[in-house]
């Protein structure tokens, strides 16, 4: 049963039951207005719209809790133990952020600098919406999926540099300035690596190409060096650690987000794990079969274990690696990831050429 | 972006205390640097002329909190030579153990500084987990693990405890494995080699001029270890070698440190093979003449402190100068940073090895 005729039955269902209330008491106008199928469809798009964002955060919120015990157990400690497996760490932080006063520098460009955070978490959101978890599950099915995907991830370091910016403080014009630095070097490998991934498949869906992997073979295998620049260049993207440059805690205090308190903050953490999983949900997507798998349990949940792997690589990168400066991440995606990148995009054009794909 | 004056610290999470370093940047690099020191100053000279000579012993312990050991005995030896004493021999083996102990001690308290200005958590709980053990050594021996209160005149507070050199060849032997860990994280990491080397480089000969000492100066390529100049306790009778490095930069200063850490557990070994039995303290004069003037230079973790103390007559110092190698360190900050990226701060002064408590005194 695929999600929207689950969400369906559950809108036809509430529907039925607020009609029958409506028609005991004799309002059967409204009684039966409910039931027509535009207010079901309506209906059906909000249920279908929720389970996809809750199920998305939650996801997300455990990256934070995956990142806290993988971190753990490579620095030789136990990380969090806040409840149950430490399951309850992020709603504590939650509640602390809740709590703290909400302190707003002076002098700040007031709107700008609330729309920041608001723009993060709002592209974040949008691009939950944009990624399905198997061949029926998901909110969008867009022939564009892929595009859109990328020119929404492009949004946030707009909001950093702004959000940056408006802070009125010296540290976070900085961190701003580097987000968008950082942007013109990953970039140009990221989409190169992507247009491969196109050239193979021949489509910017999602789903048509995950079921072309699944026809032939993982696109991994082909383009193991686009996989890579895509990796390292998705690093840079969602602002980890080896790449952290624009809240380089160490110089720049805590880089552009140094003046955000509160729950703010908390938004800006959370916004950035959505994004994590948003990247590695693309990476599965593109490269690692989507929700490919032995069919003895459901493709969601092959997807759901491929994300947390890519994830686990890349807290084990955190683990190892530390941070780069911004010349250095110039010369990494110019100088390498570069003519990697065209490489794979040449491998990519034969292959399809010669009709192996 | 104009060019513009930006303040790190004395609240910042690279200073590692309390001071200033404000930097000049033409957009991210830096142009003028100008540190200011001084946030945490307490008067200590002042403070020790009020007190009685035994009295100074824990608050010389405060003058820096990574390496106590190390100040406390340079305030011992200081009075010890104005008084003319000769310290027995145990004692004497006694304190090389415990400095090269601290001085481990220090530069793992140092990597671990180091890794998180980085940005590295794991080099930083690595470095911690490894000076836990020589804590719990230092715990063992004197009750303490930060200020120790150890050292006093003519001689140490008492014998080692049961079992002292099994301890010690125990944490020794798994330290060594250890710095294996810590070597393949760090050295053979082309992120790390990426940020230290080719940054913040000084010249031995501006090095010289400047008054740095310590792993900073034999970065350099200076040959110059107090140890092996003028030795003091029983240097002068051990194998060891001074570490030094050429480039100059915070790979080698990185460098030196590593393997000073490799040379300190060569000389505990040998201190421990050799160590004499025999008493360890001997009972000090409470007084000390008048106009009696006395001094000590040691090769402190940082590098080479050195106290001066004029006697009143009584039991309470004329006057107790001390010279802080960090102190002078920190005025060679500009040369170090003029011409690198804001990012290349932390990697530079991280190498550094800044001690606010003993800078400001």
């Amino acid at each position: 049963m695929s999600l929207y005729s689950f969400a369906y039955g559950l809108a036809l269902w509430i529907c039925e039951v607020i009609a029958w209330v409506f028609n005991t008491i004799g309002a059967t106008g409204i009684g039966g207005w409910l039931v027509t199928p535009g207010v079901v469809e309506f209906l059906q798009i909000i249920i279908v719209a929720l389970i996809v964002f809750i199920v998305g955060f939650l996801v997300s919120i455990t990256f934070i809790w995956e990142e806290r015990k993988v971190l753990g157990r490579l620095m030789d400690r136990r990380g969090t133990q806040v409840g149950f497996l430490g399951l309850f760490q992020n709603f504590a932080d939650g509640l602390k952020a809740f709590i703290k006063e909400i302190i707003i520098p002076k002098d700040v460009d007031k709107w700008v600098y609330d729309a920041a955070p608001v723009i993060l978490i709002g592209i974040s959101c949008f691009m939950i919406g944009l990624i399905p978890w198997g061949p029926d599950f998901y909110l969008a099915n867009l022939t564009n999926g892929v595009l859109l995907v990328f020119a929404a991830f492009s949004i946030a370091p707009f909001a950093i540099l702004i959000g940056g910016w408006a802070s009125n403080n010296k540290y976070t014009v900085m961190g701003g300035m580097r987000a968008a630095g950082q942007l013109i070097s990953y970039e140009v490998p990221l989409l190169l690596s992507v247009a491969s991934v196109v050239v193979l498949s021949g489509s910017l869906n999602f789903l048509v190409i995950v079921q072309q992997q699944q026809d032939s073979v993982w696109y991994i295998f082909p383009l193991i060096i686009g996989f890579i620049v895509f990796i390292v260049a998705l690093i840079a993207e969602i602002e980890r650690i080896p790449f952290d440059l624009p809240e380089a805690e160490a110089e720049l205090v805590e880089g552009w987000m140094t003046e955000y308190g509160g729950m703010r903050f908390g938004l800006v953490m959370l916004a950035e794990y959505v994004r994590a999983y948003v990247a590695c949900s693309i990476a599965v997507l593109l490269f690692l079969g989507g929700w490919s798998g032995p069919s003895f349990i459901w493709p969601e949940v092959w997807f759901l274990l491929k994300v947390f792997l890519l994830f686990a690589f890349f807290i084990w990168v955190r683990g190892a690696l530390l941070r780069v400066t911004t010349k250095q991440i110039l010369g990494i995606g110019w100088k390498r990831l570069m003519p990697l990148a065209l490489v794979n995009l040449g491998i990519a054009i034969a292959l399809r050429m010669t009709g192996v794909f | 972006m104009a060019e513009m004056w930006l303040n790190m610290g004395p609240q910042h999470p690279f200073t590692h205390g309390l001071w200033n370093l404000r930097v000049k940047l033409d957009g991210e690099t830096i142009v003028d640097a100008d540190p200011i020191v001084g946030y945490l100053h307490r008067g200590w000279e002042k403070l020790a002329e009020n007190r009685m000579y035994p009295q100074i012993i824990p608050m010389a312990d405060r003058l820096c909190y990574g390496a106590s050991m190390s100040w406390e005995h340079l305030y011992c030896n200081t009075i010890e030579n104005m008084m003319e004493l000769e310290v027995p021999d145990r004692a004497k083996y006694i304190r090389t153990i415990v400095l090269e102990a601290q001085r481990i001690g220090s530069h793992l308290m140092w990597l671990a500084a180091l890794g998180t200005d980085l940005g590295s958590y794991t080099i930083f709980l690595y470095s911690v987990r490894e000076r836990e053990l020589f804590l719990d050594l230092m715990q063992n021996l004197c009750g303490a693990r930060m200020t120790y209160n150890y050292c006093r005149i003519g001689g140490v507070r008492n014998d080692v405890p049961a079992n002292f050199e099994r301890d010690f060849d125990r944490v020794l032997t798994h330290f060594l494995n250890r710095m294996n860990d810590l070597e393949s994280l760090m050295d053979r990491s082309s992120v790390f080699r990426l940020r230290m080397e080719d940054t913040g480089v000084i010249s031995g000969e501006q090095a010289r001029n400047l008054g740095v000492t310590g792993p900073n100066l034999r970065g350099s390529g200076v040959e110059y270890d107090v140890r092996k100049d003028d030795p003091y306790e029983v240097y002068g009778d051990l194998d060891f070698r001074t570490c030094f490095e050429k480039e100059g930069d915070s790979f080698a200063r990185y460098r030196v440190r590593m393997d000073e850490m490799r040379e300190s557990c060569n000389i505990i070994r040998q201190a421990i093979k050799r160590m004499p039995k025999g008493p360890y303290r001997l009972k000090p004069p409470r007084n000390a003449p008048k106009g009696k003037t006395g001094w000590a230079h040691v090769e402190d973790p940082r590098g080479e402190g050195f106290m001066y103390v004029i006697g009143n007559g009584d039991d309470h110092p004329y006057r107790l100068k001390v010279r802080s190698p960090i102190f002078v360190t920190v005025s060679a900050a500009p040369v170090m940073l003029i011409g690198y990226k804001i990012a290349d701060v932390p990697a530079i002064m991280g190498s550094v090895d800044m001690c606010l408590g003993e800078t400001d005194r």
